[in-house]
């Protein structure tokens, strides 16, 4: 039921010798404190993962949403995103730290897009926000590509028989960033509010974004 | 944890970047770590939140440190380094060997595959 792209980015000119992902210091020495107090037993890290989890889905930039928000009131810009998503992100003034190359895929009534990873460093938070601890469990990766219908249904989004679900695996080179369909009855609001409208889940494809009277 | 729990106090660190509804902001995943480390240390007791501000401010205000505050969050770290360091949890050299060790971990660490310290090709180990 499910296409798996493995795209690799190969369709820009880049050398394949540096390495696939990279700490910085700070990446780096938060977890060298975190692996030591570990050791010693002064942490849980379940713990940690709960703390960050409570600010996680209502912090961090939301600059995903404003990109998805213009697409949707501005048909050149969404065509540009389609052609050319990392020039039309980078003219909102959202560059990745990494220079990641970004890819946007639009749901339809008849597709649904799913991004998967990671287990590694290649989410993109600077236009995501903060990604999802559970994005990070082997668990969600290997069951998103195998069933992806049941993955949803988890996350409380049913879609229709006929829409068929498409899984994205984000690279260290190219990343996803799902377009969600916008909701029927939001014609009149203007792009800050349908910013506010789009959830960071929806933007990875675990979330569909629900017109304001729907929202509880 | 839930979001009815009563906020940390750690959430009153002076300079804490905030969003309007006055929950703490992180431009970037490894700070919220850092915040969620320091939070964590502090409920098990293992210092006071008198010591914690007291290591913060010391590194907000050394020297060198960017007026605009966008180093807040390295300035944090090194305040959490400096407090395990005096209170005997831990030496400077320690983190520093790990910190190599956990960049070398990552770049041997093909995509797709958790990112671990046994990952790094030069750690001694059985």
């Amino acid at each position: 039921m499910a296409d798996h792209h493995h795209h690799h980015g190969h369709d820009h000119d880049q050398g394949h010798d540096h390495p696939e992902n990279h700490y910085s210091d700070m990446q780096a020495r938060v977890k060298a404190l975190e692996s030591l107090l570990s050791e010693k037993g002064l942490i849980d890290p379940a713990a940690i993962d709960a703390i960050v989890e409570t600010y996680e889905t209502r912090v961090g930039p939301r600059n995903g949403a404003k990109v998805v928000a213009k697409a949707w009131s501005d048909p050149a810009f969404a065509d540009w995103l389609k052609r050319d998503a990392t020039a039309a992100i980078a003219s909102l003034g959202f560059t990745g730290r990494q220079g990641e190359h970004m890819r946007a895929v639009f749901n339809t009534p008849d597709i649904h897009n799913l991004v998967v990873c990671t287990l590694c460093s290649c989410y993109p938070w600077s236009v995501l926000g903060l990604p999802p601890v559970w994005y990070k469990a082997p668990a969600y990766r290997s069951r998103a590509v195998i069933d992806p219908r049941g993955v949803l249904a988890e996350f409380g989004v049913a879609l229709p028989e006929q829409t068929r679900i498409r899984v994205w695996d984000s690279t260290a080179e190219l990343r996803y960033l799902v377009i969600p369909e916008r909701p029927a009855g939001t014609e009149h609001l203007d792009d800050e509010a349908l910013a506010d409208l789009v959830s960071r889940d929806a933007m990875i494809g675990t979330g569909v974004v629900r017109a304001p009277e729907e929202q509880a | 944890m839930s979001l009815c729990e009563p906020r940390s106090v750690l959430t009153q660190s002076p300079g804490l970047p905030k969003s309007a509804e006055g929950d703490p902001v992180f431009p970037e995943p490894w700070m919220a770590e850092a915040f969620a480390l320091t939070v964590h240390l502090h409920e098990r007791g293992l210092f006071a939140w008198s010591e914690w501000a007291g290591a913060l401010a010391t590194e907000v205000h050394r020297p060198g440190r960017a007026e605009d505050g966008s180093d807040y969050f390295e300035c944090w770290v090194a305040a959490l380094s400096a407090l395990l360091v005096r209170l005997g949890v831990m030496h400077e050299a320690d983190i520093a060997r790990l910190q190599a060790s956990w960049q070398r971990a990552a770049e041997a660490t093909p995509h797709g595959q958790p990112i671990e310290l046994a990952n790094d090709p030069e750690r001694q180990g059985c």
